[in-house]
């Protein structure tokens, strides 16, 4: 099965390689922005903070917000070509209607992309973390194994954001997608710890996917292995897989009427 | 409709093949078959079931009801396999807009599994056949309209495919541009291709196609070549009175007569007949006075005329 489907979704991957050998510059500038939010809030917030207490150790106010920054830049990656660029190959360029009548199936299509969009929140990921080691802000070795970790992240918010996105009717429907992602970007225990909210609020924040993610992270990061982190991946993964299953059913029904 | 079934070389073979959309039926219980290395055609007004046809044969439409063959394969379970033998060329534009003419054949061969040297060679083969070689490293976008379409059938021709299934494919294309097209997909037939096309173009279907059947809300209401469809529906010529007043008012009787039958629409008469000029001149003797008058051959535009009432392009 896996045999037969894979070279079929590298195909789809593959064409996307093939537009993004001349738009390059067009990746690049997702790096830039968890950079300038490092700069202007970690550094630049975190020079009035000064340290937190992380697990029991006052850290630079910086080195908490990185990891966080990092997981939410392979989510910004992952959900820009998954949610953007599928929609303009769905509903405008017709590019899924040429793919479908080759052998590649709608579950080819969506491994495909997904394969892509997750790809890109790595390149996100690795950039990122090579900035954290120019600023000094990592803690332990484990960091290395962030890029493998925030392929979770990515096949989370790839697929729920390609779900949503065959939901969508027109570009002004993105209002929704930015109106999710906004709130999600600042409250998911990004630029403070989770246990600040109060009672039930803290309950509901701990099951926002990108805390999740950001736990991850930061706890690798800061070399802190802990089993909450199993829970971190098989969440994501769940998120991931319904998603995935929800963008084939629906790319089934939009496709392949 | 009396189909010969003991065609052993079908490619492709629907019975009773059927697909509704809620209430509305677009394909009712067709039956044919394409054969080996023929030019087939399904003509027919838009909106007949055409496409959708096209559609469950590429696999991209499960059907309703009836069975399908193609190469023998059932596309309901065998699509993958169906369609890496099939090319498809959609009516509306399909080309990747991201991508250069020479991109768009290399990335499409990729969707088919095949190896990436063995596509290059293919795709320079193609872009010189449809005489696109010098345009290999554009876009896609500034093409002019029939540069698309033969760069639209040239990627679909990636896969070296046994079935060619072109949808409407001139519509849109200027004269020139048009038999430019013919000429292609005639020398394509000559290499051994088999060809299933839709067309609402009367010569179209008339020059291009071996076989063709005739489709009308749905259904198939005629089947044969072009000739034989003339021959038996159709008279040898054709009268044509035009009255841009209306034709509403002249009377049943005034028409009778003139010719062998005759068809009223809104501005024009059509009489089939033997002799066009003598049934001209019994048309005077009748009293009408047409603006203007013609006398042509028959061809399919009056097949589908006799079996529906209707012209194409009502």
């Amino acid at each position: 099965m896996i045999a037969s489907i894979a070279p079929r979704a590298l195909s789809v991957f593959e064409r996307n390689v093939f537009v993004y050998r001349r738009q390059w510059l067009m990746i690049a500038t997702g790096f830039f922005e968890p950079l300038f939010f490092l700069l202007g809030i970690g550094f630049g917030v975190g020079g009035v903070i000064g340290t937190l207490p992380y697990n029991g150790v006052e850290v630079p106010y910086a080195a908490f917000v990185a990891p966080a920054l990092l997981a939410s830049a392979a989510m910004n990656g992952a959900i820009f070509d998954s949610t953007f660029n599928v929609f303009y190959k769905l509903k405008y360029a017709r590019v899924y209607d040429a793919i479908l009548a080759t052998p590649v199936s709608v579950g080819d299509l969506a491994v495909g992309e997904l394969l892509w969009s997750n790809l890109r929140g790595v390149i996100y990921a690795v950039a990122f973390l090579c900035v954290m080691f120019v600023f000094g802000l990592v803690a332990s070795p484990l960091a290395l194994l962030t890029p493998f970790a925030v392929i979770f992240i990515g096949f989370a918010f790839g697929a729920a954001g390609f779900a949503l996105t065959t939901h969508l009717r027109s570009w002004k429907d993105f209002d929704f997608i930015f109106i999710i992602l906004t709130p999600l970007f600042l409250f998911s225990a990004t630029f403070y710890p989770v246990e600040i909210y109060p009672g039930a609020l803290r309950y509901v924040v701990e099951l926002s996917p990108l805390t999740r993610g950001t736990h991850l992270i930061r706890s690798l990061c800061f070399g802190d292995l802990n089993l909450l982190m199993l829970v971190d991946i098989g969440f994501l993964a769940l998120i991931g897989l319904l998603g995935y299953r929800h963008a084939v059913s629906r790319l089934g029904k939009l496709l392949l009427k | 409709m009396n189909l010969s079934t003991s065609n052993a070389t079908a490619l492709i073979r629907a019975r009773g093949l059927t697909k509704t959309f809620g209430e509305r039926t677009a394909v009712d219980a067709i039956n044919f078959d394409v054969r080996d290395g023929e030019f087939f055609g399904f003509l027919g007004p838009n909106g007949a079931g055409k496409t959708t046809t096209m559609r469950m044969i590429a696999g991209v439409s499960p059907r309703t009801a009836g069975t399908l063959e193609i190469f023998g394969n059932d596309p309901d379970t065998d699509g993958p396999r169906i369609r890496g033998q099939l090319g498809v060329v959609h009516q509306q534009e399909t080309l990747d807009q991201e991508l250069t003419v020479r991109e768009n054949l290399l990335i499409f061969g990729r969707f088919f599994g095949i190896e990436r040297k063995e596509i290059a060679e293919r795709a320079d083969q193609l872009l010189e056949l449809f005489q696109l070689s010098d345009r290999a490293k554009d876009q896609v976008e500034p093409l002019s309209g029939g540069m698309k379409r033969r760069l639209s059938i040239a990627r679909s021709l990636i896969n070296a495919p046994r079935v060619l299934m072109l949808d409407e494919p001139t519509t849109g294309l200027d004269p020139q541009a048009r038999h430019l097209l013919w000429d292609a997909l005639q020398r394509l037939k000559r290499s051994g291709t088999t060809i299933v096309l839709t067309t609402h173009y009367m010569d179209e279907a008339e020059q291009l196609c071996d076989r063709l059947v005739v489709m009308d809300q749905a259904k198939i209401v005629a089947e044969g070549s072009p000739r034989q469809l003339i021959e038996e529906h159709a008279s040898r010529e054709v009268l044509e009175l035009r009255f841009p007043e209306g034709t509403s008012r002249i009377s049943k009787e005034t028409l009778d007569g003139i010719g062998d039958r005759y068809e009223r629409l809104a501005e024009r008469v059509i009489i089939g007949c033997e002799n066009g000029e003598a049934a001209h001149a019994r048309a005077l003797e009748h009293g009408l006075t047409p603006e203007s008058w013609l006398v042509r051959r028959s061809g399919l535009e009056d097949v589908f005329l006799r079996l529906t009432g209707r012209s194409l392009d009502e």
